[in-house]
């Protein structure tokens, strides 16, 4: 191709692209002279360009246009209908040059159409000079054209156009362009070759100082093919490798003479690398450029009134991303649009603003891009959705039935999904969203949506800066490595038997209780179907033991485990072979620094090997009921801390959901007391010695208890240890929030009520849900000598419902019964003196009106000889103690069972 | 593809190997280099023939495990594997061979068609058969290895 058409096309496209965005700008602040201005040089560039490469046509509709614009310059007001057609004088503009890109000529064709309409409207509005010929503008014809446009009044209009010129571009030569500009669109182009060489020059000065976006700094930059940057960015990315290598080898080798010159080398790669990355960033806005015209089409289309708000459109993202995420971002917008936003009259109903807003906004977070395009539209129609999953066959009505709102949001991601009713021109196809995740996907990126009914919806797109190099974890499983892409690694945890994080089973299969929720787990080489080999592999480790990476696809969230996590390495990821594509666990493959070959794990490929139904957030009453068969040894987990004195205390590490330390400068004051921002709530703080004073700096270890979604912090001075021990109360305590002493670990330890502490942070604790459940609250008997059970588990069982009659003895116990005290369920200890529980259960069952009361035993001691003891006594159930959980499922249990008998 | 050795009365060269006792020949313009494979990196849920991948100066290349596709017995004597480089699609392979033996320049004439009853599995992969002196010589149609392999993993 020509280089001087390649120049003029080039130029013409991102000029279009500018007189787009200025267009709608301009619809909107018709008054806005400078925006007229720059729109008048843009379309005057390219037509004055258009005349000495010899292209009529463009010639010839970009000179309507301009006609057209200069009415609105005089004076004239403009309507949108103008604005629509100079717009689609834009797009027939834009399509012959993409003919002309393809082809190097200009396509056949006559745009009088386009012409005649437009020059029917300038002359319609045109109150100062009614005199207005009408210029033929024919290909034929162009000769006369220039010749008549001298003649008539029209020519008044060119002088504005060049005090246009003159007052948004500060150039001192302008004035003097109108002869040569005419005088090279006059003759026919073959003589127009020598006029045009000489008005180049001009048209290029004129861009290197255009003030509207670039400022100075155009003149100072070049063009340079990307396919040039390409290759630059790969040859830096060996370059990276090849360093890491020799860094790699010097690491082995001490006092090498080559560490000082390779320091050097690395540093100076280091910023190569960073130099090439830089020519790679675009900003966003660059993707954003067209969605303002998009939007105003729709607007017009759908009888919407839309206005598109875009932030930090200068944030900067590599350009092959940019690329990528181009079609997506501009189908979700244009769904915002179609689906989220209501008509005028709907949201006038609503009581909303008649228009519409599009939030599009771009930022930076870590190492990565968070794009969110929200409405404040309907929101998302969830029983829609669930109608349209089943009919669609996705997934079964029951099952649909268990789904969270997020997981059910998550099928407008599937393919051919679409709850729009009637299938517009603009969305609702389904083919879309489905789309948009799959090229999200594809680069290492994650779609979420959040919705709200009424209020609008919010998509947010998570991408990585720059596809070519990617953070990762270093993972160990089998024996092998492997490479996780940061992305998706929310923490890491530490999984150890007996300790807070261990890893457990329902029946085989794996899960880690964090935080409350139960995350399913896979065992990495299970995933990959590895096993060790050779004898150099790291001994096999246990299975309640290991790492466990805590990764979150989409809204899925699940724990891979691997027996050993190395460091973090930028990696520059490589495809894999065409024999390996197949295997969709992994995403490509790299060359580590010691110059090994690793895979990298695709998040993707692990979310769906294990599937969505295992994903965390089902119920938390659920997950409870099937935890509750461990936990049966008699020796306890006890939390050692310190608070307040020098004297160890424990509390039971069962109660404790989690150890979290907090900087004190994170703990803020509010309505008179402390809290801290945990997990995107506000926790209340509650200090062991109220009195005590209080460290001003450093951090505050704390014990966090949670329950039903609320959490509790207490602040204690140092957390000592986790022991496992017996735990006798052998003095009884009276100080409030002490339930006695014990030895624990052959010290003298203080053991904690923490019912105590619960109300402080909300006075409700316990009283909140006596409320919720009132309708059916049941009473309760529970006998235990232990007085730490009875303070501990009083509150507990008060807690989850029942009204609690608590009992020292088991012939007290009878006594209290057999006076006519009904209760609906009796819960007893088992080891307890004068009578033991196995005896009280028997006197019950024996007991031809109490025998209808279930009755669950409570005990530390839970072998299979005890139990079947206790099932032969008439026990309903058999707990150990210290599951609570476990405690709360069975009585519902045998309650609710009651009260289905019953009725 | 059959052309590469089927040339006009002419000479072909062969860098012969040996797999599990048996003399191969690779046509020599398809060899790139021979190597010793060193760290391969397992690839879990590839095909079992895939012995991994490794680097070879800075590039990654897919190891093939020549006896498992030849469906030969694993190497038992202990001795240190050899690769042969091959380039195709523009990706790297090396085939995971015993040894490597020397270049030999056999007339295409003196290449005879697959016994009939070769094994089908080595007739997929052999692009004929020399005799040489004391011994026979199977050509390896280095596509037809690869060919098989992709085919399958696309199955």
């Amino acid at each position: 191709m020509d280089d001087l058409l390649r120049e003029f096309l080039t130029e013409t496209n991102e000029s279009l692209d500018v007189v787009d965005v200025e267009l709608v700008k301009f619809e909107q602040d018709p008054n806005n002279e400078k925006i007229l201005g720059n729109i008048f040089r843009l379309v005057h560039t390219i037509k004055g360009t258009c005349g000495f490469l010899g292209l009529p046509r463009l010639e010839a509709i970009a000179h309507a246009a301009e006609t057209l614009m200069g009415k609105f310059r005089d004076g004239v007001p403009v309507t949108e209908a103008a604005v629509t057609l100079v717009l689609q004088s834009i797009d027939r503009i834009k399509q012959l040059v993409a003919d002309l890109e393809a082809s190097e000529t200009e396509p056949a064709g006559s745009d009088e159409d386009l012409i005649s309409q437009l020059e029917r409207m300038a002359e319609a509005g045109k109150p100062p000079e009614p005199v207005v010929e009408t210029p033929k503008h024919t290909e034929g014809a162009l000769i006369y054209q220039v010749l008549e446009r001298q003649l008539r009044p029209g020519e008044v209009s060119l002088d504005e156009l060049e005090r246009a010129f003159r007052e948004t571009v500060v150039e001192p030569d302008r004035a003097a362009e109108p002869a040569p500009a005419a005088a090279a669109a006059e003759p026919a182009p073959a003589p127009a070759a020598r006029p045009a060489r000489a008005a180049q020059p001009k048209a290029e000065a004129k861009d290197g100082d255009g003030e509207t976006k670039a400022g100075g700094v155009s003149a100072q930059t070049i063009r340079v093919a990307v396919d040039t940057l390409e290759h630059l960015m790969t040859m830096v990315s060996e370059l990276v490798l090849t360093r890491n290598q020799l860094l790699e080898i010097v690491r082995r080798h001490e006092d090498s003479e080559f560490k000082v010159p390779l320091q050097r080398l690395s540093n100076v790669t280091a910023e190569l690398q960073e130099g090439v990355m830089k020519t790679r960033m675009q900003p966003i806005g660059n993707a954003w450029q067209k969605l303002p015209r998009i939007v105003r089409d729709l607007s017009s289309e759908l009888g919407k009134h839309i206005d598109l708000e875009m932030i930090g459109q200068e944030t900067e993202l590599d350009r092959q991303v940019l690329e990528l995420i181009k079609d997506p971002l501009t189908h979700m917008v244009r769904n915002s649009a179609d689906h989220g936003l209501e008509g005028p009259e709907q949201r006038k109903a609503a009581g909303k603003p008649d228009k519409g807003t599009i939030r599009l906004s771009a930022y930076h977070e870590g190492g990565h891009i968070i794009i969110e395009i929200a409405d404040d539209g309907r929101g998302l129609d969830i029983d829609k959705i669930r109608n349209k999953i089943v009919d669609n066959g996705l997934a079964t009505e029951f099952e649909v039935e268990k789904m969270s709102e997020a997981q059910i949001f998550k099928y407008v991601f599937a393919p051919g999904f679409s709850t729009a009713a009637k299938v517009t021109n603009v969305s609702g196809r389904g083919v879309g969203m489905d789309v948009v995740k799959t090229n999200i996907d594809a680069i290492g990126g994650t779609v979420d949506l959040k919705s709200v009914a009424g209020k609008g919806t919010t998509f947010t797109i998570k991408i990585p800066l720059t596809l070519a190099i990617v953070s990762t974890l270093i993972v160990e499983s089998a024996g092998d490595r492997f490479a996780i892409p940061q992305l998706s690694v929310v923490e890491l945890v530490r999984a150890q038997q007996n300790s807070e994080h261990r890893i457990e089973r329902i029946r085989d299969t794996p899960v880690l209780r964090l935080r409350n929720k139960l995350l399913p787990l896979v065992h990495l080489s299970r995933l990959l179907d590895i096993t060790s080999i050779g004898a150099e592999a790291t001994q096999p480790v246990s299975e309640e033991d290991g790492f466990i990476v805590v990764m979150q696809v989409g809204q899925q969230t699940f724990g891979v485990v691997v027996d050993a996590v190395f460091h973090t390495e930028e990696i520059v990821v490589k495809p894999m072979s065409t024999m390996l594509r197949h295997i969709n666990m992994f995403s490509g493959n790299t060359i580590l620094g010691d110059g090994s070959v690793i895979m990298i794990v695709d998040p993707n490929g692990i979310a769906q090997a294990i599937g969505p139904s295992q994903s965390a957030g089902t119920s938390e009453e659920a997950d409870h009921e099937e935890e509750r068969t461990r936990d049966t040894a008699q020796m306890v987990s006890l939390l050692l801390f310190r608070a307040g004195s020098d004297e160890p205390k424990a509390v039971p590490l069962s109660l404790v959901t989690r150890l979290e330390e907090f900087s004190i400068d994170k703990v803020e004051r509010s309505n008179g007391r402390d809290l801290v921002q945990y997990r995107g709530s506000l926790m209340p703080l509650v200090y062991f010695d109220e009195f005590a004073q209080r460290k001003t700096e450093g951090s505050l270890p704390m014990l966090v208890f949670s329950d039903a979604g609320r959490s509790m912090g207490l602040v204690v001075d140092e957390i000592i240890d986790i022991v496992e021990d017996r735990l006798e109360i052998e003095v009884g305590s009276e100080r409030a929030g002490m339930l006695g002493s014990a030895v624990i670990k052959g010290k003298a330890t203080e053991v904690v009520d923490i019912g105590h502490f619960l109300p402080q942070a909300f006075e409700d604790w316990f009283r909140r849900k006596e409320i919720s459940s009132e309708a059916l609250t049941r009473s309760l008997l529970f006998i235990d000598d232990a007085p730490f059970f009875r303070n501990m588990l009083g509150p507990v069982l008060k807690a989850a419902g029942y009204q609690v009659t608590v009992c020292a003895s088991a012939p007290e116990a009878l006594d209290m019964l057999e006076h006519g005290r009904r209760f609906d369920v009796i819960v007893s200890d088992i080891e307890m003196p004068e009578m033991n529980g196995f005896e009280f259960a028997e006197a019950v069952k024996r007991h031809p009106r109490l025998r209808q009361i279930p009755i669950l035993a409570l005990s530390s001691m839970c072998t299979p000889a005890s139990i079947e003891r206790g099932r032969q006594s008439g026990f309903d159930d058999y707990i150990a103690k210290f599951d609570r959980p476990g405690l709360i499922a069975a009585l519902k249990e045998v309650t609710t069972h009651e009260f289905g008998v019953a009725a | 593809m059959s052309d590469d050795v089927n040339g006009h009365n002419e000479s072909i060269q062969y860098v012969t190997v040996v797999i599990g006792g048996q003399l191969f020949g690779l046509p020599i313009e398809r060899v790139h280099d021979v190597f010793v494979p060193d760290s391969i990196t397992r690839v879990p849920l590839s095909r079992p023939e895939i012995a991994g991948v490794l680097n070879l100066r800075g590039r990654i290349v897919t190891a093939i495990d020549m006896r498992r596709r030849l469906h030969l017995p694993p190497r038992d004597d202990g001795g240190t594997a050899m690769a042969v480089g091959i380039e195709s699609k523009g990706e790297s392979y090396g085939l995971l061979i015993d040894n490597v033996g020397e270049v030999l320049d056999l007339p295409t004439a003196g290449r005879e068609a697959n016994p009939v009853n070769l094994d089908a599995r080595w007739t997929a992969i052999s692009g004929g058969v020399h005799r040489l002196n004391g011994q026979l010589m199977v050509i390896l149609d280095v596509d037809r290895v690869l060919g098989g392999m992709s085919e399958a993993a696309a199955a």
